[in-house]
């Protein structure tokens, strides 16, 4: 029987000879992540259980992204404790202040995944690294704990299924559409505890931007991972960005899936998620009128320079509806420079738009953009659970930055089409 | 270990942002986390609550975040398990980790109503609707997991074995 991406990653990574799905395994990890709301359990969790050495500190990372710039006291004290732990064990992978990112945007533009990689991060959307071939997941602070100990974590061997998108992508569809698309159809809880491996010849058009969009979304799918194989496209952004050596791996013919399913993307229009759950999808045809207070435009999912492009190539020479606040984070120092030189903050400001300094803020409802009890917003983000971006009376309604641009100047949820006609 | 309490239902799909809402993650302290246990999904259940009582949802719980609140919070509020249909797995993980016990039970929202007291006998996974006279058994703990548990949570197995 053969083997898929993530079962040779994961044999890589273990002294287990023969492992079978469902077996419980241990695994060296390449990088553990974790950020200024996970660290801290973490780093309590170490101390009072009185462990104080750090196995390998090049192997841990903080990134100081959630509540920053810190929001209140409590937020302050809780970057403090990790700034502290991370000088006195010398970990140097600290990232905070003007080096700051949204993690899961950061780490692959620092070229701190490279594909082969095992990593795992207190953080859910650890899986976007699939993205470059790695095989990355999401754990919690003790498991972060105890790879600070050790260098090491636990891990179910998980099955995969695997998703084929073929066909031409309609005007104005990119990653984020197709993971809504499939989650849409699969449900939150379709790829529970498996892998979701995406291919197809659709994928391979992509960039490394919309492969990340797509991966980061797969715990939105219940899923371990979402991996997405090595080509050309990967190993170009990765070489600009790493010197260290990388290993590329591919499923084998043979190896097993517990399910494989076939998307055509000539039939995907711009999907948009309804409240509460990523799977409430419809396509923007299906949407009705839906009046925004809010859009925002940003975190993991979708605040990189290519999704900023895209914003100001529709925001340009328009204006913000009156009434509607909308909020552009760009994810990371990187990016927000770039978007500088672009000119295309001068575009979002004269839209009448706000930006933001790097962070994570509006979209787990931190800071920077909280919704009142009432509101309704539209957002790049991953999540539109009850009270996720603020008040539980709120709603969040999740689609791509095209389609955000074009609703922050119409006021109400619009496909691009209708702001250019 | 038996526990006996009494049940709140929740239905599918509950969140790590119902069980504990972000604006909350200021703190790592477990008696803060606790006061604000499930107050997006039921904003009275803190205050309904005994100790001792059990959660019980449908598929899905704990889905979303990887924050560790999450079971931190439950298990500082005085729950004394959590019965699902199934758990996300990054919450099934962490239950196991940090030392809250949870139990799998097909269909356990047809099993178990709300208010019904339920008494659940942890080393065999025994669960007892004693309210409506039913016994029904969880889904078995992978070996691993058992130890953990045994053990204390992930930290302690690492002190007490040297490793993972």
């Amino acid at each position: 029987m053969g083997r898929t991406i993530a079962e040779k990653i994961l044999a890589a990574h273990t002294s287990v000879e023969n492992f079978s799905e469902g077996d419980i395994i241990k695994v060296d990890i390449d990088l553990a992540l974790a950020n200024d709301i996970t660290a801290p359990v973490a780093i309590h969790a170490f101390r009072s259980k009185g462990f104080n050495t750090v196995n390998d500190p090049g192997k841990i990372v903080f990134v100081l992204d959630h509540f920053t710039p810190n929001k209140d006291i409590e937020s302050a004290q809780q970057c403090k404790l990790v700034r502290e732990f991370a000088k006195e064990h010398g970990i140097k992978g600290l990232f905070e202040g003007g080096e700051a990112g949204i993690e899961h945007a950061l780490l692959p533009e620092k070229g701190l995944v490279v594909p082969g990689d095992l990593v795992i991060g207190a953080d859910s959307h650890t899986c976007t690294y699939g993205a470059l071939g790695a095989f990355s997941t999401g754990i919690g602070s003790t498991d972060f704990a105890a790879a600070l100990v050790t260098s090491q974590a636990w891990l179910r061997v998980p099955e995969s299924m695997k998703f084929t998108f073929k066909g031409e992508l309609q005007k104005w569809v990119g990653g984020k559409d197709l993971i809504l698309y499939l989650i849409g159809d699969i449900g939150v809880d379709g790829a529970l505890y498996r892998v979701l491996e995406i291919d197809g010849p659709a994928i391979a058009s992509l960039d490394m931007s919309n492969r990340l969009t797509m991966t980061n979304m797969a715990i939105e799918a219940g899923a371990k991972a979402g991996i997405i194989a090595a080509d050309g496209v990967t190993e170009f952004y990765a070489s600009q960005r790493s010197n260290r050596s990388y290993t590329v791996y591919r499923s084998d013919p043979d190896a097993h899936y517990v399910a494989v399913k076939e998307y055509d993307c000539s039939n995907i229009e711009p999907q948009i998620a309804f409240p509460h759950l990523p799977e409430n999808t419809r396509g923007i045809s299906e949407v009705g009128e839906i009046l925004l207070d809010q859009v925002f435009i940003g975190s993991c999912t979708n605040g990189r320079i290519e999704d900023l492009r895209l914003a100001a190539h529709i925001m340009r020479n328009q204006k913000v509806s009156k009434g509607l606040r909308c909020i552009i984070i760009p994810a990371t120092p990187g990016v927000y420079m770039e978007a500088l030189k672009e000119g295309l903050l001068e575009i979002f400001m004269e839209a009448g738009a706000v930006i933001g300094p790097p962070t994570c803020g509006p979209c787990l409802g931190g800071h920077m953009g909280i919704l009142a009890d009432g509101e309704k917003a539209l957002s790049t983000t991953n999540r539109n659970f009850v009270g996720r971006m603020g008040h539980p009376g709120s709603e969040v309604y999740l689609a791509n930055p095209a389609v955000a641009a074009a609703s922050a100047i119409t006021g109400k949820i619009s496909s691009p089409e209708e702001v250019f006609s | 270990m038996k526990f006996r309490g009494k049940a709140f239902t929740f239905g599918d799909d509950i969140d790590t942002d119902a069980i504990i809402p972000a604006r909350y993650l200021n703190t790592w302290e477990a008696s803060e986390l606790a006061k604000h246990c499930m107050e997006d999904a039921d904003p009275t259940f803190v205050s309904r609550m005994s100790p001792g009582d059990i959660i019980v949802g449908g598929k899905n719980f704990g889905c979303g975040s990887s924050r560790e609140h999450a079971p931190i919070a439950i298990k500082a509020s005085g729950i004394s398990c959590v019965i699902a249909s199934s758990f996300a797995r990054i919450f099934y993980r962490n239950s196991f980790n940090m030392g809250l016990t949870i139990f799998e039970l097909d269909e356990a929202l047809e099993k178990i109503e709300d208010g019904d007291i339920v008494e659940v006998d942890a080393s065999t996974g025994e669960i007892r609707n004693i309210t409506r006279g039913n016994t029904y058994l969880s889904r078995p703990i992978p070996q691993f997991m058992q130890k953990l548990v045994s053990d204390g949570g992930l930290l302690e197995h690492i002190k007490k074995r040297g490793s993972i």
